[in-house]
């Protein structure tokens, strides 16, 4: 075992950026689906992508009866789609997983698998009357503008997304789909220095926030023993508008690694919540316990799947998800590595014989 | 079987938590069932019998868990914040008892309402379990408890918390008390994790891979003043469901429950169920699909912690459930 | 048209299902029926073994009512599927008790429902049926969860114009039967599994245990999609008569919807391309996610008023579906499979 967290290098650094840079929106998760491949595959034994898009890989462990653990990390962000053109040759579009439609005004986007910057802008403010202003936004009022040559260069059925490109200040890091691609990061570096004592089952999944459509069927192909799904979890820990204590924070930044007790899709197994706590406190890994409610992981399809498998969720705390720019901080990302390389390498079956609870 | 219902409602075991309520079902079971095992979700399988030419693999399920709340928050002053574990609603909260599996008990209180004509929701509530500060506070994120209300009889009614679902499990257990000849495979399953959406269930019955199955669960009533439309009393006999809010229910396997039915000339109630669900939903979309009856006892103030039901409906529902199993079963061919 | 004047509500097909068996008898193999009442229909294909199969799933549900209680001498109901409440008050019922009773969907006066309901749409807990029979007669004759049709006769407006209730799905019902009917006098490679799904409005549930049970390769659902009509908007709404739908979306495998669209183009059958960001709402979602997976497509025509008992359709958008998907698996070649990769 490790006594300190492990050293980030740049190299990790670069992934997650060239990951977050890309554009993968839940059903279009190609560009993310060529970078995991090229990164993973010649360090996994075999790999396969399957009828919905997942990246389903094998890392053999060490003796024949190495537990099999399935880890997924979904390549989907949410983003929106591009449903027509109106007369005028602006695009009506739709958004693709939860994004609140007041975060989508004043926004830059990119359209396409050629990467058409596109804005979605809405009617000067001068000229809205206040009744106006105090009005929900409608998402059929807004429009992609591509600028007069561009329209009619995007296509219905092109998916968007935020055009934000990856910027790393010390400690923090923003950038866009930081849900999921700082998993998807997690992962690959978990492929590349697999603990040897179990077999490892890797599924970057599609259609998360959809869903969690690719989980499902990745599971039923994998048919692990357990599983643990990595992901992004929000940290709302901003102040209350009236100075109250913030009691709906569900996580915060630079707090270490976020274990799922319970979301709203999953009763986490007891029995790998008290493993990964015990492997924390005796390494003096720093963690949080998410603030149970909704919200749900890939786990949530995982731990339904087949007979049944004993499933935890570990998250990255980050802050304005599935919003044009996320903040996470390097040392949350580093603790989870550190976290769950640990808790694996320390998995043998008694923890499965144990009671569930 | 009153003394069974007791000592089953007074288990604590929210879902996902169900080793409390798991043990004390295998004491109960243990000379009566061919084997017992608990799978990766908590679910308690048992089988009973072998298949005859003229029998089929039927899977009875009962969930054994219960609603219940978790902790999402410890304030500065040591009050507890909570999330609901389960379908129920804020206003059957304010003023009741909690008891947590870690043993610390406590008492639902609320902020003060800006509008006292509105009730409260989830936010506005906590718990108060008697500590002065946050440290002095024996509970951490992610911590459930159960709420609490004594066992009590009413005349023919009985009343407590988690009459949803141990009555089932009682139905279930008495049943396979007075079993005595099938000639089908029966896996008595005791579900896990039904009150946050049927997970249990769906893995189980991928497991067994039965022909039918059998959802044994409670149901609501319409005979309580200005209430629902629905036509189940209470009183008058068990509830054979024609749907409910996710499934419809195989026509064949509603005339099989209502011609044994009336072939005992034992009164039952058919049910529409337009708000809640069951178990069945999950199993029926196992596999290549499965054929799933709903059999629930009527109940009044399911989800509040004083539910009721009419104690001879419950005697009922067991001779009607051991009648489905006890003979072969013929279902109108499609 | 003779598919429209039959029952068939969710979770209670069996009416309908008789008569695509006799369709599809002399036109499949054999036909069998699925633990949940699907009927699944094989057509084997002449390819050498292990021979690659598609699945083709339309669903012969149709949504409808069923009483939930009597009280005085009127009918209470609830709806099975999304049944529209607004084509509801006046509309002629047949309750299938003990035997068939006449019945109409009768709406209380303003003084007999909640205060403050005024103009708006009346919810379905608040609306009753009206046979004009006393109680206990209703008593002897019906009793909860009988099954509740719309009476509303099939209209034929012109040639090719129909309208009547289910054509969701029945339209695409005929659709298969056409399909199968032009396979019929060909030899195609890969096997054929024509499935009559039920309880898609109840979930899709049907579909996707139909889905584990046969595992085929490939999966093409055919439902309806919105026709352009007054009121609906501008965008994900097709001309009635201008052809079938595409999917292009999340639930369906991009390399199905380049295929379909190469061949319609090629055969010159009129097409749009059908965006669908998420869910379909068809049996598509659930084919897509069965066991370890499916590629899927779905291929719908366009109807307008849907969940009414005046659902409108061209006839010609159904023949066009139907030979669409007979041309697509005659040209199917052994190692299409292979060829349906994501091109990342």
């Amino acid at each position: 075992m490790r006594n300190s967290a492990p050293q980030l290098n740049n190299e990790i650094i670069g992934l997650v950026e060239s990951l977050t840079n890309a554009s993968g929106i839940s059903g279009g998760e190609g560009e993310v689906r060529s970078i995991v491949v090229s990164q993973i595959k010649s360090h996994v034994d075999n790999h396969h992508v399957d009828a919905l898009g997942n990246v389903l890989a094998l890392r053999k462990g060490e003796g024949k009866d190495a537990l099999r653990v399935m880890l997924s990390a979904h390549m989907d962000e949410v983003g929106g789609m591009i449903l027509d053109i109106d007369q005028d040759g602006f695009h009506y579009f739709d958004v693709i997983g939860k994004v609140d439609k007041r975060q989508l005004i004043g926004k830059s986007v990119l359209v396409g698998t050629d990467h058409l910057p596109g804005v979605i802008g809405c009617k000067p403010i001068h000229l809205t009357k206040p009744h106006e202003m105090r009005q929900p936004v409608e998402i059929n009022d807004l429009r992609i503008d591509l600028s007069p040559e561009g329209s009619g260069k995007a296509h219905p059925g092109d998916r968007i997304s935020f055009s934000t490109r990856f910027t790393r200040n010390g400690a923090v890091m923003l950038a866009k789909a930081l849900d999921d691609r700082l998993g998807v990061a997690i992962l690959i570096d978990l492929v590349k220095h697999a603990p040897e004592n179990i077999e490892l089952l890797a599924a970057f999944t599609v259609q998360e926030e959809i869903g969690l459509r690719g989980a499902r069927v990745a599971a039923y192909a994998l048919n692990p023993q357990l599983a643990i799904a990595l992901d992004a979890t929000n940290a709302n820990e901003m102040p209350a508008w009236d100075d109250s204590e913030n009691i709906y924070y569900n996580s915060k930044i630079g707090h270490g690694p976020v274990i799922y007790v319970a979301d709203g899709a999953t009763i986490c197994d007891p029995r790998l919540v008290r493993h990964a706590i015990t492997i924390a406190e005796r390494l003096g890994i720093p963690y949080q316990l998410r603030q149970p409610g909704t919200g749900g992981t890939d786990a949530g399809a995982i731990h339904k799947s087949r007979s049944g498998i004993p499933s935890l969720t570990i998250s990255i705390p980050i802050r304005n998800i599935h919003t044009p720019i996320s903040i996470t901080h390097i040392d949350d990302f580093g603790n989870t590595i550190w976290l769950v390389k640990e808790m694996l390498a320390s998995l043998d079956r008694s923890l499965l014989t144990s009671e569930r609870a | 079987m009153k003394s069974l219902i007791k000592k089953l409602v007074e288990t604590n075991s929210p879902s996902g938590y169900e080793s409390a309520i798991r043990a004390v079902i295998k004491a109960e079971l243990i000379n009566l069932v061919d084997d017992v095992q608990t799978d990766a979700l908590g679910n308690l399988i048992t089988h009973k019998g072998e298949k005859a030419p003229d029998g089929l693999r039927i899977m009875v399920a009962a969930h054994m868990d219960e609603i219940g709340v978790m902790a999402t928050h410890i304030d500065d002053n040591g009050f507890v914040r909570f999330t609901p574990i389960g379908g129920f609603l804020p206003h059957t909260c304010y003023g009741g008892r909690v008891h947590f599996i870690n043993g610390t008990r406590g008492v639902i209180g609320r902020e003060k309402l800006q509008d006292i004509e509105k009730v409260p929701t989830f936010d506005q509530l906590f718990i108060d379990v008697g500590a002065e500060s946050k440290k002095d506070c024996p509970l951490k994120i992610g911590d459930i408890a159960v709420f609490e209300r004594p066992f009590t009889e009413l005349q023919n009614r009985i009343v407590a918390k988690a009459l949803d679902n141990r009555i089932g499990v009682a139905v279930v257990i008495e049943t396979l008390r007075k079993l005595q000849k099938t000639p089908h495979e029966i896996h008595f399953v005791f579900t896990a994790q039904e009150e946050v959406g049927g997970r249990g269930a769906t893995a189980a019955a991928f497991g067994i891979d039965p022909d039918i199955a059998l959802v044994i669960d409670l149901t609501g009533c319409g005979d309580t003043p200005k209430g629902s439309h629905k036509e189940v009393r209470l009183g008058k006999g068990p509830a054979i469901a024609v749907r409910d809010n996710m499934m419809v229910v195989d026509s064949r396997i509603i005339k099989w429950m209502t011609k044994t039915a009336d072939k005992i000339h034992l009164p039952y109630q058919l049910e529409i169920l337009e708000r809640g669900w069951t178990d069945g939903h999950a199993i029926q979309i196992t596999r290549a699909g499965v054929p799933t009856g709903i059999l629930s006892t009527p109940a009044r103030y399911i989800h509040s912690p004083s539910e009721m039901v009419d104690y001879r409906d419950v005697e009922k529902s067991v001779i009607l459930l051991q009648n489905l199993l006890s003979n072969p079963i013929k279902l109108d061919l499609q | 048209m003779g598919l429209l004047k039959v029952p068939g509500l969710s979770g209670y097909e069996k009416p309908v299902r008789l008569l695509i068996e006799d369709a599809w008898r002399p036109l499949v193999d054999c036909l069998s029926i699925s633990k949940l009442g699907s009927l699944h229909g094989y057509k084997a294909g002449n390819g050498n073994l292990p021979r690659p199969s598609i699945l083709i799933s339309t669903h012969m549900d149709a949504i409808g009512l069923l009483v939930t209680g009597l009280t005085g001498g009127y009918i209470r109901f609830t709806k099975i599927g999304q049944v529209d409440p607004r084509s509801l008050p006046g509309q002629g019922v047949t309750i299938h008790g003990r035997k068939s009773v006449p019945g109409v969907i009768v709406m209380p006066p303003a003084r007999l429902l909640p205060p403050g309901y005024g103009e708006k749409p009346v919810e379905i807990q608040y609306l009753l049926i009206d046979t004009g029979l006393p109680h206990e007669t209703l008593e002897n004759t019906i009793r909860v969860g009988d099954l509740i049709s719309f009476s509303q006769q099939p209209l034929q407006l012109t040639d090719d114009i129909i309208a009547g209730h289910s054509l969701d799905n029945r339209a695409s019902v005929a659709a298969l039967t056409l399909c199968l009917e032009e396979l019929h006098s060909h030899s195609p490679v890969w096997d054929v599994w024509a499935v009559a799904s039920t309880q898609e409005e109840e979930g899709g549930v049907g579909a996707y245990t139909s889905g584990f049970q046969l595992k085929p390769d490939l999966a093409i659902a055919i439902d309806v999609t919105f026709a352009h009509s007054p009121g609906t908007p501008d965008t994900g709404t097709f001309p009635l008569g201008g052809g079938v739908t595409i999917g292009w979306g999340a639930s369906i495998h991009p390399g199905l919807t380049a295929a379909f669209r190469d061949l319609a183009d090629r055969l010159e059958i009129p097409y749009k391309l059908e965006i669908i960001p998420h869910r379909s709402g068809t049996d598509a979602d659930g084919l897509q996610m069965t066991a370890e997976g499916i590629p899927c497509m779905l291929i719908s025509i366009p109807i307008r008023y849907m969940h009414t008992p005046v659902e409108m359709v061209n006839m010609r958008d159904i023949h066009r579906a139907g030979r669409l998907l007979a041309e697509f698996i005659i040209q199917l070649t052994p190692n299409f499979m292979e060829q349906l990769v994501w091109k990342d």
